[in-house]
């Protein structure tokens, strides 16, 4: 064979394996506005900057008949290109080709490129479409799973993963999106569940749809296993990019920053906040008011939605934004917020992002629920991530903090490196109704008018204590500052902590509440 | 920004409700999963209830009979296993709700003991 028949022979060889799993697989894909493994690398990726490995590669299965069939890239497309720029490792697998079944092989090009980006540095992005392990290949399916695992564990904390739901994603199989750092799902096409809805209906006689155990919905919404909610698969494009443009491409490095613009002008923070604390307002907008162009990229945000979590940048600087919402449930501390926040504050200090934290919070939400729930371990999480974080920790103390709220929201005590305080800000060991009614027990069951008696006193203890001023008086606050120089306020501290290096006691890890 | 970002995060229709935290009131709103929590009830000793779906297979007492902590009062299937259900207390059979053969919801109340 002359180059050209042997050029000939590489065109048709490629051509038989772009088909993936022929034609008529690919209608039935299409038909549940589902795109094919393919065209969802591409449509993620700059154009022309995919590259595909191991294209040729064999499966390995030998048994039931199967060493007869030919399974094209054996169901998953790996290969690097860049996303605005920003350079990725990234594997999709194909559900046209044997349902997009792990087998042997089909692990083996997924640990190959996750390897690649772990000596490259660089993001790794993952797009699950699978009916699971491919039984014929048996125990050699598990182990391709604990293959995977195994380096999701090692990776974390050292490259960004990012794991994108687009098709069912069951049993074992989920346990790779729930190791990595963000999972997106899309209405309609995710599903993930370990047990599904034929095994529960057989063994609990409880019948629900599989949308309903394990949708997009749920996972955003209940479960809190999916950070980033989309309507169609074009949105959830759209979302992984502006993700990746918030992040460094590993732990070594910082976000590459952009050029600084100033906040929009209609997010004036006097106008949004209500000096009243029990009034409401949306957070996101004081937010908004800080970060460059006002542009906010929220995390989870139909997960405990009483605590906000994002990136923003400031003066270009990508940061970690922490708020209290006191839009719902009046912004309270609770077994999922805590959860939620916790693990945002270590991705955050696990890729050099700097933390900025709005506190505006009554405590923690009341209830046998969220004792039972366990409160307490999960509410220990917060408090471990923010003391053990190591970025620089900017904490903004809008209204009121009281109690352990106060010192969960990144206090001075948990090692903030700047602590500044409103005017508005009511810094006090609990709110002043509870705290009158424990001091001035007696004074108020003695009085000849109770209830005359308790207003007065809560009205004394909110002129001494609902202020500011207590705990700057101890130093626990650094500055009273008013609202509008809060953004020169966070730029200035990141100014002056781009060199902060704590020396944290020497262990192998430590043993958080998870 | 993500377009997700632009939704609220609560529905719109959701108005805003009264939350309690150390006896002050807060206008804020609620979350379905916030509104959709159990309330808390004591457990009663003196119900026994079937604590997963599952089928009735044998029945050992009858309203009226007094029995001990730790009779047997039925068997319950579940998961393919038979569970002897066992009398928490001592007392006497007030009613049994089930008959044999009866395929149970989780939380049915199967006999209440007196």
């Amino acid at each position: 064979m002359g180059l050209k028949q042997k050029t000939a022979d590489l065109k048709k060889r490629m051509r038989e394996a772009v088909k993936g799993g022929g034609s008529k697989a690919i209608e039935k894909q299409k038909a549940i506005g589902k795109k094919t493994a393919r065209e969802r690398i591409l449509a993620i990726l700059d154009s022309k900057s995919f590259h595909e490995y191991d294209m040729f590669v064999k499966h390995a299965g030998t048994e039931f008949n199967m060493d007869k069939k030919f399974l094209p890239g054996d169901g998953v497309i790996t290969g690097t290109g860049t996303i605005s720029g920003h350079p990725v490792c990234i594997y999709a697998q194909d559900f046209t080709v044997a349902g997009g079944s792990l087998g042997w092989a089909h692990a083996k090009k997924i640990t190959k490129i996750m390897d690649h980006a772990m000596k490259l540095k660089i993001p790794i992005i993952g797009i699950n479409d699978s009916g699971g392990a491919r039984i014929q290949e048996g125990v050699n399916a598990l182990a391709g799973y604990g293959e995977i695992f195994y380096r999701n564990t090692q990776a974390s904390g050292v490259i960004p993963q990012i794991s994108v739901i687009l098709g069912p994603c069951a049993g074992g199989a989920v346990y790779s999106p729930a190791l990595t750092d963000f999972v997106f799902v899309v209405e309609g096409v995710s599903k993930m569940f370990i047990t599904g809805p034929e095994v529960i209906k057989t063994v609990l006689g409880e019948e629900i749809s599989m949308e309903d155990l394990g949708g997009a919905k749920v996972h955003c919404e209940i479960t809190g296993n999916a950070h980033f909610y989309a309507k169609d698969e074009e949105e959830c494009f759209y979302q992984i990019k502006e993700l990746v443009s918030f992040i460094p491409w590993n732990n070594e490095l910082k976000a590459i920053p952009y050029p600084k613009k100033s906040p929009k002008k209609k997010y004036n923070i006097p106008e949004i906040i209500p000096a009243d604390p029990r009034q409401p307002y949306d957070v996101r907008d004081i937010i908004k008011a800080l970060a460059d162009d006002s542009e906010f990229f929220e995390i989870q945000e139909l997960f405990a939605a009483n605590i906000v979590i994002g990136f923003g940048r400031v003066v270009g600087q990508t940061v970690g934004f922490v708020a209290n919402q006191p839009l719902v449930l009046a912004g309270v501390l609770d077994v999922d917020s805590s959860d939620k926040a916790g693990r945002f504050i270590r991705y955050c200090n696990a890729f050099n992002i700097p933390l900025v934290t709005l506190v505006d919070l009554p405590g923690y939400l009341p209830g046998v629920d969220q004792e039972h729930a366990g409160v307490i371990r999960h509410g220990a999480k917060l408090l471990y991530a923010y003391s053990e974080a190591t970025v620089p920790k900017i904490t903004v103390i809008m209204r009121k903090a009281y109690g352990g709220g106060y010192i969960a929201m990144c206090s001075h005590h948990l090692r903030a490196d700047f602590v500044c305080a409103w005017p508005t800000a009511e810094i006090a060991v609990m709110g002043p109704e509870g705290a009158a009614n424990i001091i001035f027990r007696n004074e108020i069951k003695n009085a000849e008018n109770p209830d005359e008696m308790r207003k007065q006193k809560v009205k004394e203890y909110k002129n001494k204590f609902a202020n500011p001023y207590v705990a700057a008086a101890y130093g626990y606050v650094d500055a009273v500052i008013e609202p509008y120089e809060t953004r020169s306020f966070i730029v200035h501290a990141l100014e002056v902590s781009s060199h902060k290096k704590v020396r944290s006691p020497k262990k192998r890890h430590g043993i958080p509440p998870f | 920004m993500a377009k997700t970002t632009e939704k609220p995060v609560e529905a719109k229709r959701s108005p805003y409700k009264s939350l309690a935290v150390e006896s002050i009131k807060y206008r804020t709103k609620l979350t379905t999963k916030y509104l959709k929590r159990k309330a808390y009830a004591p457990v009663d000793e003196r119900k026994i209830t079937a604590f997963i779906p599952g089928t009735i297979k044998k029945i050992f007492v009858k309203e009226g009979n007094r029995i001990k902590e730790g009779d047997k009062l039925l068997i319950f299937e579940a998961m393919k296993m038979n569970n002897s259900i066992l009398a928490p207390v001592d007392g006497i059979i007030e009613k049994v709700n089930v008959k044999v053969g009866d395929k149970v919801n989780k939380q049915l109340v199967l006999i209440d003991i007196k």
